[in-house]
């Protein structure tokens, strides 16, 4: 066998480790029924859940409860299905949290009540809305 | 007023540089087809229709920023993305936050270097421009604003702001001017911010060069000569793109608050890709120069290295990523023109390649060990794998697209942990890189059999296992895998000083470029070793509460409250919030936000008392920035201030929120980088409920948790504000409060007139209390106090060091010189070939 050969399989072999970790690694977007379902199975792999924060019928975010020491708090979120959970994450609350139209949490469940956010995406309102000209024009 | 004629005039240029661009890339196919007679002539049509266009993209620029210098917020793009109060090199910055605007930079560029190559070249002008005006029609036509029917073509950035929104007051009023622009994001008003988009731009843009020539090779059948022209350009394009990377992550560290420079975020990713292919594509273009093979690699990977910059540009502004990272851009609806972009190149460049492949010249020679072509293909392979192993996760929204847009579902998200995932393939990569370009510059530079290798490799290798095993002993690196990460580093570092040392001493510096970067590339891995591998956060675990569930236990707490005067210690530290200060211009320090009021005037506020020569009480002082907020940290060891950290916050309403930038004590060997993550909300306080005492004077008692002594009254002859009439009595109360070391003196005001009584309270947002007087009692001595308390302000702060990020930084400005030598030398042999008249 030729040199050449050897160093293109193991090119090969390399590039398809790559993908199948690849593969293997990636998360994957789940409601919390789903994910508890994970976690039942003895799947512990971290996953996202895409949801919103709850609301009172006034508008206002409920169900956030800072810690004494606020560098960590929990909240509600109700994700896509309808399903709420509280979720814990384990970093003081990010500053426009309050005012983000979707979330994405990123963890898994650590007990069956609570799911643990490891990472916490925001989707924040853009900032271009009608309101805001409004509110600069008053 | 609203001025149209700015707008109208901008998105006219556009039009320009749109006609011009097709004009050009049609003149020059023409001047090359021309015979020699008519070439001439169509040469001079075509350039002069190159400058028209690069005339009307310079004064796009100019128009765009008109708008945002002069605050005209009737339009769209200066109401989104500037304020008032920014000053003047932030409107830079504020210029390329939009996409539009980082269109027009990368067409300003594209006009700049093709100005250059039509300067510098004789042979290939034709070739290159056209590819050169076929880009910059795709690109203006980005910014264009036309629409036809229901076809959208560009976004254009001249909109009027009545146009771009349905805000209900434009139908009352449709002239209606905003006063102030929503501003700038608060985390691009860095000084990296200003220089950084433009460096990273002009290495998108320097992409270009080397595949344009590339493609007049294949078209003029020059399926080698390219390389020469191309070379210099490439490594340019590397240095430039390298350089903007690089910023990008010192950005990163200094403004953003993950706590690193590099995240393995989607965007960051999709540049750092096409950087490793352009860095692959350089090293087999010269062994090509070198010894005639690896030019079908060369020839790919330009290629690729070009079609992943636009790739990169259509995952990161076509709104694809979506929820996969953490950077917003919003969708201009341009996806789908980026996607024709891209698909015509990467098939234009396809099918010349495919037409050409089997008249591109290939050597048939296997390669042998002892052959620094093969050390050169397999680091080029190696490069590639890394590419591979970065592209193909972060992709995954993109595939997820395209599943979807063929009806199936798929839920793959990016894996959770990006940073250990990437960092358990690319450390090996890396580990691999370090070692090859140890062992590859000895084999460039010498003729190598079994006998020689083990001559020369043997000191070097000796000499950097000792070093290492300083290293490792001395900074105690005791995990197996960076113990390799040292001993690959240094090997690097210790065979390229040798390479290095002997080029000097035998011929010229000029030569020098090649090992400079690979002593270059091993600092950089040492120092990402440790500022990443060793990062130490010391603010952790120290609330000393305990949870009730076993799981929050297990946890590290990474976060600290400091209630402002209290000492915490933290590690060796003793650390104290000291309270938020202010920028002023022309005081060289921060001020205490405590001595300043605002006036309600943008960046204008009212000094409350004298600060030190810089301004006295009642002078109008200037703030940079009125939103930022510095919170003063102290840091004492063994009751000693050592330093003080400033780190930053900004509210921004406009934007929607808090925005917090770290600050950083930067020792030899380590930084100490601090930033705060939350913070009191004291504008709109929650008073408790009212507690009232009577003290007598001289008397100490307690204010909220507070020690206090009322050190007795005075009755006041005149009082600030208040014009005092005859007969009215004004008694100030002063009351000194002990916090910790800081003592404060809180002084309110009781006035009667005619019977009627008036308080003036004193407010301390610092301890969170509002004392008032409420009455005085003569009979008793007595003088009645009410206390309202909310809570004493604080931050929650993260604290960590990074050792040896200094290796890091030194090392990327080395392998950035390093570059910088290669391109000249490699700029000059062209040159030296084109006087000759051979090209």
């Amino acid at each position: 066998m030729k040199k050449g050969h050897l160093i293109g399989i193991g090119i090969i072999a390399v590039a398809i480790v790559i993908i199948m970790t690849s593969i293997g690694d990636a998360s994957s977007y789940e409601s919390f029924n789903t994910a508890l379902e994970m976690k039942k199975d003895g799947n512990d792999k971290p996953i996202h859940v895409v949801g919103q924060l709850k609301k009172d019928v006034a508008g206002e975010v409920t169900g956030l409860n800072v810690r004494d020491d606020k560098t960590s708090f929990t909240f509600v979120l109700v994700d896509n299905d309808g399903t709420e959970q509280e979720v814990f994450y384990n970093e003081p609350v990010p500053a426009d949290f309050t005012r983000s139209e979707s979330v994405v949490v990123i963890g898994q469940y650590k007990a069956d009540d609570i799911f643990i956010a490891d990472k916490i995406l925001m989707k924040c309102p853009s900032k271009y809305q009608e309101t805001d000209v409004q509110a600069a024009g008053m | 007023m609203i001025n149209t004629f700015i707008g109208n005039f901008g998105h006219m240029m556009t039009i320009v540089a749109f006609v011009t661009a097709l004009v050009t890339a049609y003149a020059y196919i023409q001047y090359f087809r021309a015979n020699e007679l008519e070439k001439p002539s169509w040469r001079r049509f075509s350039r002069i229709s190159f400058y028209i266009h690069g005339v009307s993209a310079t004064l796009i620029a100019i128009s765009l920023f008109e708008i945002i210098y002069n605050h005209r917020y009737e339009y769209f793009y200066a109401y989104s993305h500037s304020s008032k109060a920014l000053p003047v090199h932030y409107m830079i910055s504020s210029f390329w936050e939009g996409q539009e605007g980082a269109f027009i930079l990368w067409i300003f560029w594209n006009v700049v270097l093709g100005a250059i190559l039509i300067n510098t070249n004789k042979f290939w002008e034709g070739p290159v421009m056209v590819v050169f005006a076929l880009v910059q029609a795709f690109l203006v036509s980005m910014i264009l604003g036309v629409v036809i029917g229901d076809l959208k073509i560009g976004s254009s950035p001249f909109i009027l702001l009545r146009d771009a929104t349905q805000a209900p007051i434009f139908q009352m009023n449709p002239d209606f001017v905003p006063e102030d622009g929503t501003g700038l994001n608060p985390l691009l008003q860095n000084i990296w911010m200003v220089i950084h988009p433009p460096t990273l731009f002009l290495g998108y843009a320097s992409t270009l060069v080397p595949f344009a020539f590339l493609m007049g090779g294949l078209v003029m059948k020059r399926y080698s000569e390219w390389i020469r022209p191309a070379l210099p350009w490439a490594i340019f394009s590397a240095m430039i793109l390298g350089m903007g990377i690089i910023m990008g992550a010192y950005w990163a560290y200094v403004t953003l608050n993950f706590g690193g420079y590099w995240n393995w975020d989607p965007v960051e990713n999709a540049v750092y890709v096409p950087w490793l292919i352009l860095v692959a594509a350089i090293h087999t273009m010269i062994t090509f120069k070198k010894s005639a093979t690896a030019l079908k690699t060369s020839i790919v990977l330009v290629i690729l290295s070009f079609i992943l910059v636009l790739y990169a540009t259509f995952l990161t502004r076509s709104g694809i990523l979506g929820d996969a990272s953490v950077h917003s851009f919003t969708d201009l609806g341009l996806s789908g023109q980026l996607l024709i972009y891209l698909l015509f190149f990467a098939l234009v460049a396809v099918v010349l390649s495919v037409r050409a492949w089997k008249n591109i010249p290939t050597s048939e020679k296997e390669a042998s060990v002892y052959s620094r072509e093969f050390w050169v293909f397999i680091g080029a392979t190696t490069l590639g794998l890394m590419a591979f192993q970065v592209i193909l996760p972060t992709s995954i929204p993109a595939w997820n697209a395209i599943v979807e847009s063929f009806g199936g579902i798929s839920n793959m998200a990016p894996p959770a942990d990006q940073v250990e995932f990437y960092t358990k393939f690319q450390l090996w990569f890396a580990i691999a890189l370090a070692l090859l370009t140890a062992v590859g510059q000895f084999f460039w530079w010498q003729k190598m059999d079994k006998q020689t290798l083990k001559d020369t490799l043997v000191t070097p290798y000796i000499a950097s296992v000792l070093l290492s095993a300083g290293i490792i002993v001395f900074t105690k690196v005791y995990d197996w895998k960076y113990i390799i990460v040292v001993l690959a580093s240094t090997f690097t570092i210790v065979a390229n000083s040798v390479i290095l040392a002997k080029i000097l001493k035998k011929s010229t510096f000029k030569l020098a470029g090649g090992s400079l970067a690979h002593i270059g590339l091993g600092m950089m891995l040492i120092g990402i070793m440790f500022s990443s591998g060793y990062s130490d956060v010391i603010s952790i675990n120290m609330s000393g509460l305990t949870y009730s569930n076993s799981w929050e236990d297990e946890l590290n707490k990474e976060h600290v409250l400091l209630w402002i005067n209290k000492p915490t210690q933290m590690k060796d530290y003793t650390v104290t919030y000291r309270g938020r200060q202010k920028k002023v211009v022309g005081v060289p320090e921060y001020v205490p936000a405590k001595i300043l009021e605002t006036t309600g005037l943008v960046n204008k506020s009212v000094a409350l008392e004298d600060y030190k020569d810089y301004f006295q009480k009642g002078d109008t002082v200037n703030l940079v920035l009125e939103e930022n907020d510095y919170f003063k940290i102290d840091y004492y060891k063994n009751e000693v201030l050592q330093f003080s950290l400033n780190p930053m916050s900004q509210f921004n309403a406009g934007m929607g929120g808090l925005i917090s930038s770290p600050d950083s004590k930067i020792y030899f060997d380590k930084d100490l980088y601090t930033y705060v993550a939350a913070m009191n909300d004291y504008e709109d306080p929650d008073w408790k409920e009212a507690e009232t005492y009577e003290v007598a004077p001289g008397e100490q008692f307690h204010v909220a948790d507070f020690v206090t002594y009322f050190d007795g009254a005075e009755v006041l002859e005149e009082l600030d504000g208040y014009v005092l009439q005859e007969g009215d009595v004004a008694v100030k109360a002063k009351l000194r409060i002990l916090d910790y070391d800081v003592e404060k003196l809180l002084e309110p005001t009781f006035i009667i007139r005619n019977n009627q009584i008036g308080k003036i309270p004193v407010v301390d947002s610092e301890l969170g209390i509002k004392v008032s007087l409420e009455n005085i009692l003569p009979e008793d001595n007595k003088f009645v106090f009410k206390v309202n308390q909310y809570q004493k302000d604080y931050v929650v702060m993260k604290a960590i060091v990074k050792p040896y990020i200094n290796v890091l930084w030194v090392g990327t400005i080395i392998m950035l010189t390093g570059f910088s030598v290669a391109i000249f030398r490699r700029f000059d042999e062209f040159k030296k070939m084109r006087d000759k008249g051979l090209e």
